[in-house]
């Protein structure tokens, strides 16, 4: 290192030197900074969403790099949010990439003490067993003398979380077979 | 709104920054209070009464909007002889049958003709046009319970008969001088008895917000579920939408009463709705005694004035979009295939339902409530006596673990090896890992894109519905069961693409589901709005409200046009149903005349020149319908609305300030003490709402506490509230299993005064336990400021306030709040009342294993609680105080 690149890296001459008198911007950079780069450069591209937690709705811009996901950020477009994300919207990556997501079926029969695996093919076969089952089982034409055609059998709680076209699945799906005791988080 | 909504909250700060005074209304100190111009801390419970207060005060003063009210409002409208308001019977209204715990709404009609609910309960008329009755013989009860509060949507109401009004607002049956005669009570002396508001800052609040609601100026109200966890939670915000009628401050930029919701697509999930009570577009579900027949259903709950007149083309439209080709006019565009209602089937009766047996499976899609709901010990217990159990979610929530290490196998009362329930986990995609609309709070559908793949096991839930439909209707494929033919019969043909990471496992493509939310004509074309909808099954659509947001083949929700390179109003940032509006009823905007109130609140106006209707935002009206237009006598549907006619909702096209038919608990709000409240109620001799919804939930789990001045009440001397902090988000299944949000918020806890922590001997940062009825939880003491004891009613009263984020599981766990709260409901919407109750609070750790029964039994014993607590009937104007037979 020549004198002079010694002494433009001492951050008080910077001070002086740039005009930050204060050494609150690029003189507080060191060489470590002064080449750290964010995580979003060399992602591969950025996708739209919007944030998972509340119904204000802020933008987000998921960044992806080798078909993974390795930052989300506010999206300074959205004239909602302007960039901004609160602590939850802000923790959108852990919720998202965290070690505390499941990625495998879990089986509990009835009795049993422990979890046990499942393949998911299997276990949507159960399912669709079950669903079948019960809903033959708690099935009415009538009530009271009055027609009904639904079943009492299973019931289905959730979708204030999730897409408007999955609620339209739950609720054409489910209404299609009888059941009406459906909700969601309307409620609470 | 700074915890729970902190980036919406930025506006408020806005607005602040430009000369708005912000006031924050809540019985604890938050980060919103801290940025306010004025903190009006009340005791929880008491909104209506403080809101009362300010009606009040508006009417004795004069500070009311004059042009807007006559114009706009139903202030004019004179009510029928029948009708008798609280003031005459001791705090309940005419019609109430005390031991049904029902009202009887015919005396509550206008003189002179019969309206339909735009929202609520439109069955109360309904019922009679099926019956063809007079409305003497109402519906029967299930008709009643069956919860059509959710029945709104952007629509006109039906009308029959000429109304009489009087449009100097003299008339003593005017709904202007009931509102008076009804209000007057609401004194400033009443409002600080009852909230614990000191007179001096209750007035300055009036005096605040009427300054600021004039022609030149708006004010806005923003709630939560502070206002509706109540058993008179809708009441709450029908208080502030007479208040806010009354100061002009509806369909104004500016203005409004803007619910803040929870959960990303809440709003969503309520149009489209995953509710038991409404099809999606609110349209009411069917019910046995009045839907035998499509015809039959149309008349009775169409309208006759307003786009609810359409139901029909919305209903056919919504069939032709779930049974296409097998949906004929011979078979009714298979109606007959819809499941009817008898009664209420809210979750809450779900699980009383599950107690019973009758109901033995049941799918979790993304919501906990073996933590997230009231009285989460009922949920369990019902998750305990189902067949199986299917759980949707990211991580092993309470509600898929509790047959393992739920508090009742602590307790001891349920033993692993004994509970015969079947469980499925599955894990879910994240919103990165499926494409997809929400709708947010404001009604503003916005599309999320899918950035990755989902790995291992996880799937979106469209994939789930998509293929456990799929294998359903294999397994039934060939059946000749009558009961079979809706789910053979269904459109399930959905285009898939491909999952390189899972091969053969193919996920639909939402936005073919968005566009038969949004509809098509008999040629396949998108359509554009709701108005091309038709009766005759030309057109298929599955969200009338929705219709537009996929117009012309492109999906409108993914607009995303920067908001610095549009006007303030953004409307090409997403779509907003209905027709892509920003803000309802914005003919208010305008003066009758056309022309706007003010130039500083110009939004919407009428150009002579060009005949019609222009602005910052698309009308909310016929654009071309000229402010003096008079419709013909004969008018129906939406041309039988005037010029003037701003809430298009509405029979008469006029904001409520009294409600004619649409609500089951009375035409105008009156102050009721929550079920279980440590004060008794200052202004009626009725304790709690009449009608409240109780006796469905009955259970020994589910165990009510005396109130007010009744024997035992003492034991259960505190006002207690449940809320949220910014750190975690509802139960906690989306944040506790964060390190960044666990950290930032570790441990459960609760909220004290200093008075309180001495009276009590609680220390900061130590232990307590919480007590009532249901349960006993224990939390970390805050002693604070921020949950003020107030004087009320003549003495001082502590409050405790706890959030109830918490539960077993997760990185930070703590005790569920909801441990502690009942199932008690609203009776016009089935929210039970999680933000006003009464409890004891004690030093240390609560009791573990069967001792925490033990604990709570002898609460039981102390307060005199039997299963008839809590239960007493109404007073109905005769008999003695409600509750004062006590326990
Ligand atoms: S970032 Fe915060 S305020 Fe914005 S939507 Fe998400 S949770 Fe709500």
């Amino acid at each position: 290192m020549g004198v002079k690149s010694w002494m433009e890296s001492w951050p008080v001459y910077r001070q002086w030197a740039d005009g930050d008198p204060l050494g609150r911007g690029s003189a507080a950079k060191s060489r470590t900074s002064g080449t750290l780069q964010p995580r979003i450069a060399d992602a591969d591209h950025v996708t739209k969403s919007v944030c998972p937690f509340c119904a204000v709705g802020c933008g987000q811009n998921v960044y992806v790099k080798d078909e993974r996901v390795v930052q989300i950020e506010g999206d300074p477009d959205s004239p909602i949010s302007r960039g901004r994300l609160c602590p939850r919207g802000s923790s959108s990556l852990q919720l998202t990439t965290g070690d505390a997501r499941e990625y495998a079926v879990r089986y509990r029969r009835p009795g049993g003490t422990e979890w046990e695996d499942l393949d998911l093919d299997t276990a949507m076969d159960m399912i669709a067993g079950r669903v079948v089952a019960s809903r033959r089982e708690g099935w009415q034409w009538e009530h009271e003398g009055m027609r009904v055609r639904r079943t009492m059998g299973f019931a289905s709680l959730g979708g204030a979380t999730l897409d408007n076209e999955e609620n339209y699945l739950i609720k054409k799906l489910f209404t299609a077979l009888g059941a009406i005791q459906i909700e969601n988080q309307a409620r609470i | 709104m700074a915890e729970c909504h902190p980036v919406g909250f930025q506006w408020v700060m806005e607005a602040k920054a430009r000369g708005a005074t912000v006031i924050h209304v809540d019985p604890r100190f938050t980060r919103t209070s801290a940025l306010a111009d004025l903190h009006v801390p009340l005791r929880a419970g008491t909104d209506i009464a403080f809101l009362g207060g300010i009606i009040n005060h508006v009417l004795e003063n004069e500070r009311y909007f004059h042009d807007y009210v006559v114009a706009y409002t139903n202030a004019s409208t004179l009510v029928g002889e029948d009708f008798v308001d609280t003031e005459d019977l001791d705090g309940v209204f005419s019609g109430l049958d005390p031991e049904e715990r029902h009202y009887d709404f015919s005396t509550w009609q206008y003189e002179g003709g019969e309206v339909q609910a735009a929202s609520g309960a439109r069955y109360q008329v309904a019922g009679e046009r099926v019956e063809g009755k007079d409305g003497s013989d109402g519906p029967r009860s299930g008709v009643r319970e069956a919860a059509r509060g959710e029945a709104h949507g952007s629509g006109g109401a039906g009308i029959t008969g000429d109304f009489e009004t009087d449009e100097t607002l003299q008339h003593p049956r005017t709904v202007f001088q009931i509102l008076k005669r009804h209000f007057s009570r609401y004194t400033p002396e009443m409002v600080a008895e009852t909230c614990g508001v000191p007179m001096e800052t209750f007035l300055r609040v009036c005096e605040l917000l009427e300054e600021n609601s004039t022609p030149e100026r708006t004010s806005a109200f923003v709630y939560s579920v502070g206002w509706t966890h109540h058993t008179v939670g809708v009441q709450y915000v029908r208080t502030a939408s007479i208040l806010q009628a009354l100061l002009g401050n509806i369909g104004r930029p500016g203005g409004g009463i803007l619910a803040l919701r929870g959960h990303a697509s809440i709003q969503g999930s309520t149009d489209i709705p995953t509710l038991f009570n409404i099809l999606p577009g609110y349209i009411p579900m069917l019910h046995a005694e009045s839907s035998t027949d499509l015809q039959t259903y149309v008349a009775a709950e169409k309208a006759e004035k307003g786009y609810w007149a359409e139901l029909g083309s919305y209903l056919v439209s919504l069939l032709k979009a779930w049974w296409g080709p097998a949906a004929t006019a011979e078979n009714e565009y298979c109606f007959d295939y819809l499941p009817r209602l008898t009664g209420s089937h809210s979750s809450f009766e779900t699980v009383m339902a599950q107690l019973e047996g009758e109901c033995k499976g049941y799918f979790l899609l993304g919501e906990n409530p073996a933590v997230g709901s009231a009285n989460a010990k009922m949920q369990r217990l019902g998750m305990a006596n189902l067949d199986w159990l299917v759980v949707r979610d990211f991580s092993l929530i309470e509600s898929a673990t509790w047959w393992k290490d739920g508090p009742e196998i602590e307790t001891g009362e349920m033993r692993t090896e004994d509970i015969g329930t079947e469980v499925f986990f599955l894990p879910a995609a994240a919103h990165t890992e499926k494409d997809g609309s929400f709708t947010n709070t404001q009604r503003l559908l916005q599309w999320h894109h899918q950035a990755v793949e989902p790995a291992g096991d996880a799937r979106s839930d469209l994939w789930f519905l998509f293929h456990l439909g799929r294998k359903i209707r294999e397994r039934l494929a060939g059946s000749t069961d009558e009961r079979d033919r809706p789910i053979l019969d269904l459109t399930w043909d959905y285009p898939t693409k491909p999952m390189p990471s899972h091969p053969g496992d193919d996920e639909p493509e939402a936005e073919a589901v968005l566009a038969e939310i949004n509809g098509w004509d008999g040629h396949g074309t998108p359509l554009s709005s709701y108005q091309q909808l038709r009766a005759d099954g030309s057109t298929a659509c599955g969200c009338w409200i929705y219709c537009g947001t996929y117009a012309d083949g492109v999906n409108q929700a993914a607009r995303r046009k920067p908001g610095t390179e549009q006007d303030w109003v953004a409307k090409e940032w997403g779509w907003a149903w209905p027709a892509n509006r920003r803000i309802l009823y914005n003919r208010a905007s305008a003066a009758p005349d056309g022309t706007p109130w003010s130039e500083r609140k110009a939004y919407l106006w009428w150009d002579a020149d060009e005949k019609k209707w222009v602005g910052h935002d698309v009308p909310d009206f016929s654009p071309t319908k000229a402010p003096d237009h008079v419709p013909p006598e004969d008018a129906t549907g939406v041309a039988a609305l005037s010029g003037t006619d701003a809430f298009i909702m509405q029979a008469d096209g006029k904001a409520w300030l009294y409600v004619p038919a649409g609500l089951t608990d009375g035409p105008l709000p009156a102050h009721y003490e929550s079920q279980e409240s440590p004060v008794d109620n200052p202004l009626y001799r009725q304790q709690r709402n009449p009608v409240r919804q109780i006796e469905p939930v009955v259970h020994p789990a589910d165990r009510f506490q005396p109130s007010g001045d009744e024997p035992g009440a003492q034991v259960f001397p505190y006002a207690l509230t449940t809320y949220r902090i910014a750190e975690h988000h509802t139960a906690g299944g989306m944040s506790r299993w964060s390190p960044y949000l666990s950290e930032l918020a570790p441990t459960m806890f609760c909220e004290v005064a200093p008075e309180l922590a001495r009276e009590r001997g609680l220390e900061h940062g130590g232990w307590a336990h919480v007590v009532t009825a249901r349960n006993v939880i224990e939390a970390r003491v805050m002693v604070t400021d921020r949950m003020p004891s107030l004087r009320v009613a003549g003495r001082v009263l502590h409050q405790v306030g706890l959030p109830y984020h918490w539960g077993p599981n997760g990185l930070v766990t703590g005790d569920a709040a909801n441990e502690l709260t009942s199932l008690v409901m609203d009776p016009n919407v089935h929210i039970m009342e999680t933000k006003a109750l009464a409890c004891d609070i004690r030093p240390g750790r609560r009791p573990r294993g069967p001792d925490r029964l033990a604990l709570v039994a002898d609460y039981h014993r102390r307060a005199g609680i039997t299963e008839r607590t809590g239960l007493d009937p109404a007073v109905g104007g005769a008999a003695g105080k409600d509750g004062k037979d006590g326990t």
